[in-house]
């Protein structure tokens, strides 16, 4: 699987998300409370909406349009009206940059 | 458009889903992420505040009422218990639904349940409805929370002021849900993994009532129903008034909350009861935004935003006339004009409503 190269560290705030697209797919980027780094799928299993107008709450990404809730280590879906899981993907920072393994 | 069909298994629920208009974008005003992310941090402090004090009121009122039991003296305190009990709990139960009362979830799922218990809402069914009405807002066949269909029966809307047609769908559907679990309707709505709950909720709201009923019986007095029940129907008068404004008389099968939802200046004790949900624009387009920043989201985007109604009344002078003109033209709807600073209406993404293009009779 190709490790892309996806942002700056500096580009997401500590407990926050952004977007990014790569190859026709879209991803959502953390930056968690522990300071660590993760990805998931970019759209929420409920329905078509991107994630990264959400809240991120300690490893929680809460989805903007239901408020359903996600645990973006993992992806496991925490909240009605979300019942599939987030796919996850691997993350590994290089420096300043931060590289996802994407499928 | 003509006639509508609200059936969720009508003409008008399929060609919802066949145009695409299900799927579609809603119109969103720009906010700046980090303006955005100040205005849904969660917190408990406001919350727990407004519930002490709500559970408090409740207590201190339903106490005052049964001391004075038997006089004039009870009316004013059933009266101020019936619109805690039977209105306040339907904000209650719509802030925790959404989970961004508090920011603890046990405790917005303790509100939440307690409050679907008394506006007499599933509350496994409930969530899943208004996840809906939040996707397809106002789109004919699709939302299941579509306060006043078209044409307009004013007997209906009239007898809700009194919890009447709510309670007496309710009871049905109670004992339905309770022996074997949501409906067809609701099957359409919720997912097979939370049918077992809807109908357990539904067995624990049986069995409180039929445990105050038999408390009424033996007693000989109708006092325990005054307090469990019976404020569902005289005390629904105030969440029905608001409940009314938030979209009443607009436009439907649109997806721009601008057109079809309405946001009102209410005096404090209504916007302490409705939960800030006045700011019913607002509240549509940012659903993550907890009721205690309501106002604040309101100032940031009010430039984009038809002019608030500035009171109850006012928003009443506005939506009445329209619901009686719906009466009898389907149609019609109440198209407000946007400040100069908004980003005009897309027209052209709505050009399959009536009305909806310049020669609309509201303007
Ligand atoms: S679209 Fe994400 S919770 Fe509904």
């Amino acid at each position: 699987m190709p490790w892309i190269d996806a942002c700056a560290t500096d580009d997401i705030d500590q407990e926050d998300l952004i977007r990014f697209d790569h190859a026709g797919a879209t991803y959502a980027i953390y930056h968690g409370v522990d300071g660590q780094f993760y990805a998931t799928a970019g759209m929420c299993t409920h329905e078509h909406v991107h994630l990264c107008d959400g809240l991120v709450m300690d490893f929680t990404i809460e989805c903007p349009k239901h408020n359903g809730q996600f645990d973006y280590r993992t992806g496991e879906a925490k909240r009605a009206p979300v019942c599939v899981n987030l796919k996850t993907f691997p993350v590994r920072v290089e420096g300043s940059r931060v590289l996802v393994e994407v499928a | 458009m003509g006639k509508r069909d609200y059936s969720p298994f009508g003409a008008d629920a399929k060609r919802a889903v066949d145009s695409g208009l299900t799927a579609a974008e809603w119109y969103h005003t720009d906010v700046p992420r980090k303006v955005m992310k100040d205005l849904m941090a969660r917190s408990d402090g406001p919350a727990i505040r407004d519930t002490i004090l709500l559970y408090g009121l409740m207590l201190a009122f339903a106490a005052g009422g049964i001391a004075t039991w038997g006089s004039l003296w009870t009316i004013p305190f059933w009266l101020a218990y019936g619109v805690l009990y039977g209105s306040a709990s339907d904000s209650r139960w719509h802030e925790c639904g959404h989970g961004t009362a508090f920011r603890t979830p046990w405790m917005n799922n303790a509100v939440y349940q307690i409050s679907s218990f008394m506006i007499m809402r599933n509350p496994a069914t409930w969530r899943w409805s208004h996840a809906r009405h939040h996707s397809e807002t106002y789109l004919v066949g699709r939302d299941p929370e579509i306060a006043v269909m078209r044409p307009t029966e004013m007997g209906k809307i009239l007898l809700n002021f009194f919890g009447i047609l709510d309670v007496l769908n309710f009871f049905p559907t109670l004992v339905r849900n309770a022996l074997a679990g949501p409906t067809p309707e609701e099957r359409t709505f919720v997912p097979e993994s939370d049918w077992s709950k809807v109908r357990r909720a539904a067995q624990v709201h049986l069995a409180i009532y039929l445990g105050t009923g038999a408390i009424a019986v033996a007693t000989g007095s109708i006092l325990p129903l005054m307090v469990i029940g019976l404020p569902r129907i005289y005390g629904a008068w105030h969440h029905v008034m608001t409940g009314l404004l938030q979209h009443g008389g607009l436009a439907d099968n649109v997806i721009d909350h601008r057109l079809n939802s309405r946001t009102v200046y209410m005096n404090p004790i209504s916007r302490f009861i409705y939960w800030n949900m006045n700011y019913h624009v607002e509240h549509h387009m940012f659903p993550m935004v907890p009721y205690h920043a309501l106002p604040r989201l309101h100032a940031a985007i009010k430039d984009d935003l038809p002019a608030p109604n500035t009171s109850i009344a006012a928003g009443f002078a506005e939506m009445w006339p329209a619901l009686k003109r719906q009466m009898r033209y389907e149609d019609f709807f109440v198209k407000r004009d946007l400040p100069p600073t908004a980003k005009p209406y897309r027209e052209d993404f709505h050009h399959y409503v009536p009305g909806m293009m310049p020669a609309n009779p509201a303007e």
